[in-house]
């Protein structure tokens, strides 16, 4: 069986097309009412200007599972900033790594939203274990924006 | 639905399935490089990636002047979530495992 440690895992793409509004996809992205409901129940904090903290915290603030920068913020565009894993004592030693967000209206009220996880050279814990959460963490937006509910665990 | 539908085409032959298998062992490969690997025309390959494209399995990304192939694992995700899961209850585990330990013993 092939294991994800053998793996190219410094770049990572994501995408997904969601039956809703740029401006929907953005307000799930970056507001922590929706987050805390499809990001592992994880509360987002962040004014998104260029330079802000971007933090993403643990159920009822336990801890810090993210930490990083806002690089880039178009709303309801494009979002970008540095990501370092708290969410284990190994990886929070890496070095940090980048997540894009651009959001793209397509026809027929559809939008295509994609994230690119880049820049984990330095970061191999963090890519591995970034590597099966963000297929469910977009899985989990698409249903809440579709059917307005999480999906069921 | 129509996203499902190619989702399950795309999947329903073994030379794409080969394709994501080997970019699930190493991502982000030009169709060189994915075409070495097969037995197979370079325009074979590429009507195959075209296929996974449009089934939104596989990105492309420019880097430079190659065009990268990713995987992308949400819409096999969409499908578990959607068609696996459900399904997947104690009962039916239960008699997948039989099955694996009659045919391990057999």
């Amino acid at each position: 069986m092939t294991t994800i440690t053998e793996t190219n895992l410094t770049v990572q793409v994501y995408q997904v097309f969601i039956k809703a509004t740029p401006e929907q996809v953005w307000d799930a992205i970056t507001k922590p009412e929706f987050t805390t409901r499809y990001f592992y129940g994880s509360e987002l904090e962040s004014s998104f200007e260029p330079g802000a903290r971007y933090v993403q915290w643990a159920p009822e603030r336990e801890r810090v599972w993210v930490e990083g920068e806002v690089l880039e913020s178009q709303p309801p565009r494009r979002l970008v900033h540095t990501w370092l894993s708290l969410f284990d004592d190994d990886s929070a030693q890496e070095q940090p790594s980048r997540v894009s967000w651009d959001i793209e209206p397509q026809e027929g009220g559809v939008t295509k939203l994609t994230v690119v996880h880049d820049l984990l050279e330095g970061a191999p814990k963090t890519a591995e274990s970034v590597s099966g959460g963000w297929s469910y963490v977009l899985s989990g937006l698409k249903t809440l924006l579709e059917t307005g509910k999480p999906l069921a665990r | 639905m129509k996203d499902d539908n190619r989702v399950f085409k795309a999947l329903a032959d073994p030379t794409r399935r080969h394709l994501l298998d080997r970019l699930f062992e190493r991502d982000g490969r030009t169709l060189t490089e994915l075409e070495s690997e097969l037995e197979m025309t370079r325009f074979g390959v590429m009507k195959h990636l075209q296929v996974l494209e449009g089934a939104g399995m596989v990105v492309t990304r420019r880097s430079g002047r190659e065009k990268l192939h990713f995987l992308n694992p949400v819409p096999i995700r969409l499908i578990h979530d959607r068609w696996i899961d459900k399904y997947t209850e104690r009962q039916v585990s239960a008699l997948a495992h039989l099955k694996t330990k009659l045919e391990e013993t057999g």
